[in-house]
């Protein structure tokens, strides 16, 4: 097999698994077929989370901040174990983001500021590659005391919730006004041409009704930037920031295949360094750098002269002007130290802060199931799965409502949607356990197990038409799930405008029934600002943010 | 300068201040709102009445799809209401997600079997549609509708966005509205409510489950309950009206939850009158149409009889 051969097996690698990755977060969604007589769980036809589960970056944080390795989280071994021997090959083969990286940035600029001898200094080996190593050593200071920040910075969470929250919802805005300006135009072909695009994605990647997520100009931005990052230096994202590249890196320490530079052979054209992603010094003369190698092969295949071979067990021994590759991280001790305390200090502030424990938000609704406020935040990537598998829209990624520390983690916002009371889909897809998978029963309770809650409903009298206004509604009442329902109405007299006595049903919570699932806010017909509304209090995942002394066993 | 550029500078300019001012005296105070109301008249799928035939049929049996075919033809038979090439689409109530034993959505196998004897009768097409409150996939799915109404041969409608169409309705409360489009492109249409138990009106049986038709946000129409319901039975007047109680929810609806909220009456009724079929309905929550405000007020503004009884009911074994 010749070493073009096999540069075409890493570009097919890539192109599979970017697809393979996409389409999981197509799929995670709510398309299942199930019959309404038998289970009565509705389960997801894939393992949607298989791509995520692989990340040893993940597996990692949540194991230091929870101190345990969840279900399918065992997978990551099978990227982490052949990095030992192999080097950073998932960064240059597997990983969907490095090669989306790795495609924006083989468009060369115009201006020639990429082109020639300034693209080759650009993939030398630069002092800003560091940057990643402290990142990561952040990211596991901040784990170490119960907090997963490497979400954030995480490609494969990162990727699964840029692309599910905002870019897929965006797309199907534009097709969508796109259609409707193309109808508009009274231009037959033009309108058949926004139809035929519209339907074309309907097909392909749309969901089934639009998604409108909370807060996703700033996480688009991120995103776009990581991908914009490509235009100053070559997979910039990847070689100087992503945390997961750096762990990569640091495992390959002890690597046993790399790359044997043959110094005679070498006429110094520096094409390896031109085709180079990692910026690892692959040029004879240079000290080529193991931890940033993505192993992509392409200074080998670019080799005219045969001189760069990687191979198991490499010759690489110092010369005058060949220096040996360096199998060890170039990064200083003392820096790695401050970074860990960065990330230990940092946590310290966002929990001795007033958002994380004597000032939460009323708002933070956790998706049912979830694990305790303290838990949750060890252990959510932030990917974004069990937002965009919600079929109510009902899950959003927070910006500070949970203060700093919980950016993008998911929150429900009933206005938008409620919990589907049969739905478990949020715990089937979660990659590492912060929303626990729950049965059938504990979602809706049986006569032994009480139904899970994630907050308590609230009126708003000031607002609701029976309260405030002497108009008939019950809407709330009408939507309530339980049985017997949580809302509940009594018949009383208020006197209208003209002094005028009405008979209006008045609705009144209880909560020893209310399971906090939103429906009622969501259908609540003053709709700006909902005269019922759910705050998180009376959540089964707490011990301590209760209203009743004790709930009801079960609804009887 | 030279007069050439002096005249290319200047006409530059002049043509960039021409099209500036000019695109600002066109757009200047333009009408820009597009939405408008694109259909006003009644949708009448009424078919001729009969003085010989019974307006209002009821039959008893465990099986609901004998009790259909019983009903039916003490009413007339399929072919009265459906002719060959006629496009038809059938209603049921899909509103909750709820399992067929627990009485929120009508029974599926009532829904499959008047698909099938649609098509039996030669109508071109028959969709099954409803505007869910629950999100549509989980309710059509955990009814059984979908798998009914597909299994029959029928088009199960999931309603998206671009399947509205903004609808005049021309009631008193009810004015533009979005419509299912479904509903008014169709031939004829095939109401099946199922009999529940509602906090406000005290019922939903046939007129009510006309809201399934509408989109938006209906939830505003409870101000108006009885009157907005009696504008959507004014406008959408149904070929035949097919009451699904097999079981009936008594308490804790429209939703239920618990098969201790519902009764199991084993009964369907065929209506060509949805003012006696809603009043012929209640009588199994224990009340009667009067009692009912929108199937009294619909009583009142001509659309039926309430006093069925006397209109034509025939109760068949």
């Amino acid at each position: 097999m010749t070493i073009q051969t096999v540069r075409n097996l890493r570009r097919t690698s890539q192109v599979v698994f970017f697809l393979i990755f996409f389409w999981l977060i197509l799929k995670t969604t709510f398309e299942v077929d199930f019959s309404p007589t038998g289970a009565s769980e509705i389960r997801l036809p894939y393992p949607v989370s298989i791509a995520l589960e692989l990340d040893p970056l993940a597996a990692l944080m949540t194991l230091l901040a929870s101190g345990t390795l969840y279900k399918g989280l065992l997978w990551s071994l099978v990227i982490l174990i052949p990095t030992v021997f192999l080097g950073r090959f998932f960064c240059g083969w597997v990983c969907p983001l490095g090669s989306l990286n790795h495609w924006l940035s083989a468009f060369r600029s115009e201006r020639g500021s990429r082109r020639g001898k300034r693209l080759l200094e650009s993939n030398r080996y630069k002092p800003y590659q560091r940057i990643k190593y402290y990142v990561l050593f952040f990211c596991l200071g901040a784990a170490l005391l119960g907090s997963l920040q490497a979400g954030l910075l995480d490609p494969l969470p990162l990727l699964a919730r840029s692309i599910g929250t905002a870019v897929l919802p965006a797309i199907h805005t534009g097709a969508v006004a796109f259609a409707s300006w193309a109808n508009g135009t009274g231009i037959g072909p033009l309108g058949a041409a926004g139809d035929l695009l519209y339907t074309a994605l309907a097909v392909t990647v749309l969901p089934f009704r639009q998604a409108h997520f909370h807060g996703v100009v700033l996480l688009g931005a991120v995103f776009l930037t990581i991908l914009m990052l490509n235009r100053l230096y070559t997979r910039l994202w990847c070689r100087g920031i992503c945390p997961l590249g750096a762990m990569l890196g640091i495992f390959s320490r002890f690597a046993i295949f790399g790359l044997q530079k043959d110094e005679v052979a070498c006429n110094s054209c520096n094409r390896c360094l031109i085709a180079c992603q990692g910026a690892d010094n692959p040029d004879v003369g240079s000290r080529w750098r193991q931890p940033e190698c993505h192993v992509c092969l392409n200074c080998q295949a670019a080799c005219p002269e045969g001189a760069l071979k990687f191979k198991f067990f490499p010759d690489q021994e110092d010369t005058e002007t060949n220096p040996a590759g360096a199998p060890k991280v170039d990064v200083s001790r003392r820096k790695v130290l401050a970074s860990l305390a960065s990330g230990l200090g940092a946590v310290l502030l966002f929990r001795s802060g007033d958002a994380h424990a004597v000032n939460r938000s009323a708002k933070m609704v956790r998706p049912p199931g979830s694990l305790p406020e303290d838990d949750f935040l060890g252990r959510c990537i932030r990917c974004g799965q069990c937002m965009r598998v919600c079929p109510n829209n009902a899950l959003h990624p927070t910006q500070l409502e949970s203060g700093l520390e919980g950016l993008w983690t998911p929150y429900l916002i009933a206005k938008i949607g409620y919990c589907e009371p049969t739905c478990t889909l949020c715990g089937q897809v979660c990659p590492t356990g912060a929303i626990g998978e729950l049965t059938f029963a504990q979602k809706v309770g049986d006569q032994d197990t009480p139904p899970n809650r994630i907050g308590t409903a609230f009126l708003d009298r000031g607002r609701c038409l029976p309260w405030a206004m002497a108009t008939p509604c019950i809407v709330c009442e009408e939507w309530c799930p339980t049985s017997p329902k949580a809302i509940y109405l009594r018949e009383e007299t208020a006197v209208d405008r003209s002094g005028d006595e009405v008979e209006v049903k008045r609705p009144h919570v209880d909560p020893a029934l209310c399971t906090g699932c939103g429906a009622c806010e969501y259908a609540c017909p003053v709709w700006d600002r909902k005269a019922i509304y759910i705050t998180s209090v009376g959540e089964s995942r707490s011990e301590t943010n209760q209203i009743l002394l004790e709930r009801q066993a079960s609804s009887s | 300068m030279e007069r050439r550029d002096f005249l290319k500078k200047t006409g530059s300019a002049v043509t960039l201040a021409v099209v500036t001012g000019t695109t600002g005296l066109v757009f200047h105070n333009r009408e820009t709102t597009r939405r408008s109301a694109s259909l006003t008249k009644t949708v009448d799928f009424e078919v001729p009445p009969d003085p010989s035939l019974p307006i209002l049929t009821s039959a008893s049996n465990t099986d609901p799809v004998a009790a259909l075919s019983a009903a039916l033809d003490a009413i007339g038979g399929i072919r009265r209401f459906i002719h060959a090439g006629e496009a038809v689409v059938v209603k049921p109530n899909v509103g909750w997600d709820r399992t067929p034993a627990q009485g929120a959505n009508t029974h599926p196998a009532l829904v499959s079997e008047m698909v099938r004897l649609c098509l039996a009768a030669g109508a071109s097409r028959v969709m099954v549609a409803d505007v869910s409150c629950n999100d549509p996939r989980r309710s059509f799915l955990r009814s059984g509708i979908r798998e009914a109404g597909e299994a029959a041969g029928a088009t199960v409608m999931l309603p998206s966005e671009e399947d509205f169409a903004e609808v005049d309705l021309g009631g008193v409360v009810l004015k533009t509205w979005p419509v299912l489009r479904h509903f008014i492109e169709a031939d004829r249409l095939i109401n099946m409510p199922v009999v529940k138990q509602h906090s406000l009106t005290r019922c939903t049986v046939g007129m009510k489950n006309l809201y399934g038709i509408l989109g938006g946000r209906r939830n505003r129409l409870h101000q108006e309950i009885d009157q907005s319901i009696v504008d959507l039975a004014a406008f959408v007047r149904p070929t035949l009206t097919v009451v699904d109680a097999t079981r009936v929810m008594v308490r804790g609806g429209p939703q239920g939850g618990s098969l201790d909220d519902v009764r199991i009456e084993n009964t369907v009724m065929c209506a060509t009158d949805q003012v006696a079929a809603d009043s012929r309905s209640v009588e199994f929550l224990g009340l009667s149409g009067r009692q009912v405000g929108h199937i009294a007020l619909a009583a009142q503004s001509g659309l039926g009889s309430l006093d069925y009884l006397n209109a034509g009911f025939k109760e068949v074994v």
